[in-house]
């Protein structure tokens, strides 16, 4: 058995925002064994109060610029909310597909330019160019498939202009629409070659089970991305559903002694979000041509092993093409055409969620009687998920060291685990950082 | 020759530019790498360097004094310097607290006064030190980029555009937002975006940063008259993307 072991990876890269993975083992005893979160604080919640209730998705998309349509979703949905916004149908199924798009389009990111080097034994996506350059192409060719799928939707990807309370202030022609549609369906060699090459790959996806709590939203119309109820999944497949306007009460944000970075928990020690929270609780509404791509790469509900995340994330890229051609067919049918934004009809509170990429997303506002928002509370699904990267950090090590892996092969381990979660820091509004003394 | 080295650093902020660099494509970004050498991007790779760096582009706002030392180092080592996108180019949206007191008490309460949580008014990089090109815009526009690199790589000046968004609203014929009721930043906005958000229906918010020399009290003026704003609305309106040109105005 391992018996000395000092890993500090500062500033761990290939995330984005800033993280520290400190572990010292002395003599067989783990004096600490840590997931650190440095990232400079930018209080958003404070920064919207006394703004207009239209300017203030374009302020909290900022919060994060790889889920900045989500972003941009919850805050329009909660202001919709707090100020008794109706929209149309319409304007519900352009947001369906962009909310596809931007999580299609950040998991092809992940996957394949922060997670595949490791799969593939290089240090970063460029040394791929070489010796991988197809898949590299392939790789920048779906990332820019997405971004115009997104960009199409919500006039940009990184913080989308067209997505404003009551509806959509700008939407694509049936010409362009059916444009899309052409560039989607052109993608599935793409998509199958995707799902082939994580096949491949998959063997050195490390083996670790720690069954914990997966939270997602849910539905019972569709694998739910831009609306549903809160679900809870355990390990043993109990399901649990809760109103979104109780998320208080299943994120339960707590300060732990031993460190200021505020965590959550719900039924269990912790909870995971994300690709694979999704798919644990909701795998029944995924398409088939998902499931399909699920069975090729082994993957199946109730999944434990947290590095299988990724390939989580691969299946729901499947899942929002293909959902998305059946929101754009349905569009075509009635033809699309810009409509008037539906107007406030009352002030008060909203609260709303969305899932991004990264897992579950709530916003919260207040709004006085003159559309100026008072307050926010917005918890990020990288908050939700911290918790359960400690705690399996505290069963992963212990393992490591049992298994007589070399320090190497710990900090890589470890560093594959957090990667796994795709960790989105800058998007952490309540994530305190911390400085420990070694 | 060698290949110029280029190195991405980031400091306050979403990220969004960066993810704005993996958004090219395909052919246009292996090409760029037929020319230049990236050899650092923490949030793409794990490689770094301590050695001389030909090109840093700098992301992200100068918020905390713990990154005052992580900045001129940056300097030291890089023959230029490219502020990219609109948190390191002005402070960007993250300057919209500068002028609040009570931030850090409103977003955490009684754990306010941690040490970590040292964060104070937010500037663009160019508080601590020389920026030699800016690269505007929230996100940033990656042709823009692309643009400033290829007249850098060229041995030529960028040209970085100091005429109002209303400017380019007219060449492609957008309806003003103030004939459509609402509100507009346009006049005193820098351009380059090719304004975008007028065209898609919702008004600019000058998310590149004024002009040089904003009229602002003209700006307040039409505000007022033409949106219907109150007074406080108009005097506020520039803290979104410009907070800091306000408080120096």
């Amino acid at each position: 058995m391992t018996s000395t072991v000092h890993i500090d990876v500062h500033h761990l890269t290939r995330v984005e925002g800033h993280g520290n993975i400190i572990v010292n083992v002395t003599d067989g005893a783990i004096e600490k064994c840590e997931w650190q979160v440095p990232e400079a604080p930018r209080f958003f919640e404070s920064m919207v109060r006394g703004r207009h209730y239209s300017e203030v998705a374009r302020i909290t998309s900022r919060i994060c610029g790889i889920c900045a349509v989500g972003h941009t979703l919850a805050s329009v949905k909660a202001t919709e909310d707090a100020l008794g916004i109706e929209i149309s149908e319409q304007s519900l199924k352009l947001r369906e597909i962009l909310k596809h798009a931007e999580n299609a389009d950040s998991h092809v990111l992940h996957a394949y330019i922060l997670v595949a080097p490791d799969l593939a034994g290089a240090p970063s996506v460029f040394p791929l160019v070489e010796t991988m350059p197809d898949v590299v192409a392939r790789a920048l060719r779906l990332k820019r498939l997405c971004h115009e799928w997104g960009s199409l939707i919500g006039g940009r990807t990184t913080h989308p202009t067209t997505v404003v309370p009551g509806g959509m202030a700008e939407v694509p022609t049936n010409k362009q629409l059916a444009e899309l549609k052409q560039k989607l369906v052109a993608a599935v060699p793409d998509l199958e070659a995707t799902v082939e090459t994580v096949a491949a790959l998959a063997p050195s996806i490390p083996a670790f089970d720690r069954p914990t709590e997966y939270l997602a939203l849910s539905s019972d119309d569709a694998y739910a991305v831009y609306a549903g109820e809160i679900q809870s999944v355990l390990p043993d497949g109990t399901k649990q559903r809760y109103p979104v306007a109780d998320y208080r009460l299943v994120t339960n944000e707590f300060v732990v002694p031993q460190s200021t970075a505020k965590y959550t928990k719900n039924k269990l020690d912790s909870y995971a979000a994300g690709a694979l929270a999704r798919f644990n609780n909701n795998y029944d509404m995924l398409v088939p041509e998902a499931k399909k791509a699920a069975e090729a790469l082994g993957l199946q509900p109730i999944c434990t092993n947290p590095y299988m995340n990724t390939v989580a994330q691969v299946v729901e890229v499947v899942h929002s093409v293909y959902d998305s051609l059946r929101l754009i067919d349905e569009l075509l049918e009635t033809g699309v055409k810009l409509e008037p934004l539906a107007q406030p009809t009352k002030h008060g509170r909203g609260i709303e969620s969305v899932e991004v990429p990264r897992g579950i997303l709530f916003h919260e506002y207040d709004y006085d009687a003159e559309g100026i928002c008072q307050g926010a509370n917005c918890i990020i699904p990288t908050n939700q998920n911290h918790n359960n990267i400690q705690h399996d950090f505290n069963v992963l090590v212990p393992q490591l060291l049992a298994a007589d892996k070399s320090e190497d092969d710990m900090e890589l381990a470890l560093s594959m685990l957090v990667r796994a979660y795709d960790p989105c820091i800058s998007c952490s509004t309540h994530v305190l950082d911390v400085k420990f003394v070694r | 020759m060698s290949k110029p080295k280029v190195a991405f650093f980031d400091f306050a902020c979403c990220e969004g530019c960066q993810i704005e660099m993996t958004n090219y494509g395909a052919e246009p970004f292996l090409e760029l790498l037929k020319h230049v050498e990236i050899v650092e991007f923490r949030e793409a790779m794990t490689e770094t360097t301590t050695e001389p760096i030909d090109i840093a582009l700098i992301e992200g706002s100068f918020t905390r004094e713990a990154d005052r030392a992580r900045l001129m180092e940056i300097r030291k080592r890089a023959k230029i310097v490219i502020a990219y996108g609109q948190c390191a180019t002005t402070g960007g949206i993250n300057a919209l607290k500068n002028h609040q007191t009570d931030y850090k008490q409103f977003v955490y309460g009684t754990d306010s006064d941690l040490p970590h949580l040292d964060s104070k008014k937010a500037y663009g990089v160019d508080h601590v030190i020389k920026v030699d090109y800016y690269a505007y815009g929230c996100p940033v526009n990656k042709y823009e980029v692309l643009q400033i690199l290829l007249h850098l790589l060229h041995g030529k000046e960028p040209v970085i555009p100091n005429y109002p968004v209303c400017v380019e609203c007219k060449r492609r014929e957008t309806v003003c937002r103030f004939d459509e009721g609402d509100y507009c930043m346009g006049m005193v906005a820098r351009a380059g975006c090719g304004a975008p958000c007028p065209a898609a229906g919702i008004p600019c918010e000058a998310c590149r940063g004024f002009v040089d020399d904003p009229n602002l009290a003209a700006f307040e003026k039409v505000l007022v008259e033409r949106a219907g704003f109150t007074p406080q609305r108009a005097a506020e309106k520039g803290r979104m993307f410009t907070a800091n040109a306000l408080e120096a105005s």
